[in-house]
């Protein structure tokens, strides 16, 4: 039974699309920000692989056709910052100086943090392009020496706090331009946060996918400066 | 067979920025020159957004779900985290909010200075 379920074709992606359908019915049910369905549903598939005994390596098999969808998923990012053309060429100067600043600001924060903690290289690498998307992220970690499964991770942590708290974290520091907003949101925390961008308005969704790949680009090329830091 | 053409040009696109990675030396990733393609055609008038709307607006929803697999990784490479557990917290969150911060509050400036030189013109 676990080696057919180990070795079927649909078994992984069927767990996690039920177990992602419950995690969202379970958000909507508690209404609790920190029972995001990306948390949810990792550490309910960790669980089942462990007491099922269906090593990982089997999962990211069964889940491969679908994660293949990534990159086209990513691609398709280009039709809302399409539609927002207008908003986005008016403002283009003051766009593109918050995402370099912010992206300097996220690459020596994680940097100085890492030298000050003393983590070894290979975690710090893998820590610091963990503002920006998965699909940059990931390779930028692994081919610099970290640990891409860990970028993954801190990335998704990022995502979901600036999911979280981005509109908190707004109002706090006073940021009330809707563009700014978008700005703030991609830059920090990608595609993840770039959701609830969509969901606040259709213009701070567009400057924050305008945002998330200016941030990713950027960090792919300093990426390389700032690991011979460590 | 109008979802079927919207798929094939999203993995036209997604196979062009492919090419491009492979071709071009930098360490930009495939769906990322995918994406500018895209944005340029769209940009040119080479397609119109109707000839991918359905798809990419369908994409683009799922991607949170996408990110679930990898993360599932975690739980080989745990062991590389768990010594270092407390300060990785604070690296993300405190970086986090400082990204957001200074992003926001740069930009912000920059547009208030731009309306206050159109309110003075």
């Amino acid at each position: 039974m676990l080696d057919f379920l180990a070795s079927s074709s649909f078994f992984a992606i069927a767990l996690t699309l039920l177990i992602w359908r419950l995690a969202n019915v379970l958000q909507k049910k508690t209404g609790s920000m920190l029972l995001h369905p990306i948390l949810v549903s990792v550490a309910a598939i960790i669980l089942i692989l462990l007491a099922s005994g269906i090593p990982n390596s089997a999962y990211q098999q069964g889940m491969k056709p679908f994660s293949w969808l990534m990159t086209p998923a990513t691609v398709c990012l280009a039709v809302p910052l399409y539609e927002q053309i207008r908003v986005l060429k008016k403002n283009l100067p003051a766009i593109l100086t918050g995402v370099l600043c912010g992206t300097l600001a996220s690459l020596f924060c994680v940097g100085g943090l890492c030298l000050l903690f003393g983590l070894d290289r290979t975690l710090s690498v893998s820590l610091l392009p963990k503002s920006v998307t998965t699909a940059i992220g990931a390779p930028v970690s692994e081919a610099l020496g970290g640990l891409g499964a860990v970028t993954v991770t801190a990335i998704i942590a990022t995502g979901i706090l600036g999911n979280m708290f981005c509109q908190a974290a707004c109002r706090l520091f006073r940021i009330h331009d809707p563009i700014a907003q978008g700005t703030a949101i991609g830059t920090s925390s990608h595609v993840i946060g770039t959701t609830k961008a969509n969901e606040l308005g259709a213009v701070q969704g567009a400057v924050s996918s305008l945002s998330l790949v200016i941030a990713g680009v950027l960090t792919a090329f300093l990426m390389p400066l700032m690991a011979t830091l460590f | 067979m109008k979802y079927l053409y919207q798929a094939g040009m999203i993995v036209l696109f997604t196979f062009l920025g492919e090419a491009l990675a492979a071709l071009i030396p930098l360490p930009i990733p495939a769906a990322i020159w995918g994406l500018l393609l895209l944005f340029l055609a769209l940009c040119l008038k080479l397609i119109r957004v109707e000839q991918i709307r359905g798809c990419s607006g369908f994409l683009t929803a799922m991607l949170p779900v996408l990110f679930v697999a990898p993360t599932v990784n975690l739980m080989e490479q745990a062991q590389a985290l768990l010594g270092s557990l407390p300060a990785v917290i604070a690296i993300i969150a405190v970086s986090t909010f400082l990204t957001l911060m200074v992003t926001g509050r740069v930009t912000q400036a920059l547009l208030d200075k731009k309306k206050g030189e159109r309110d003075h013109a």
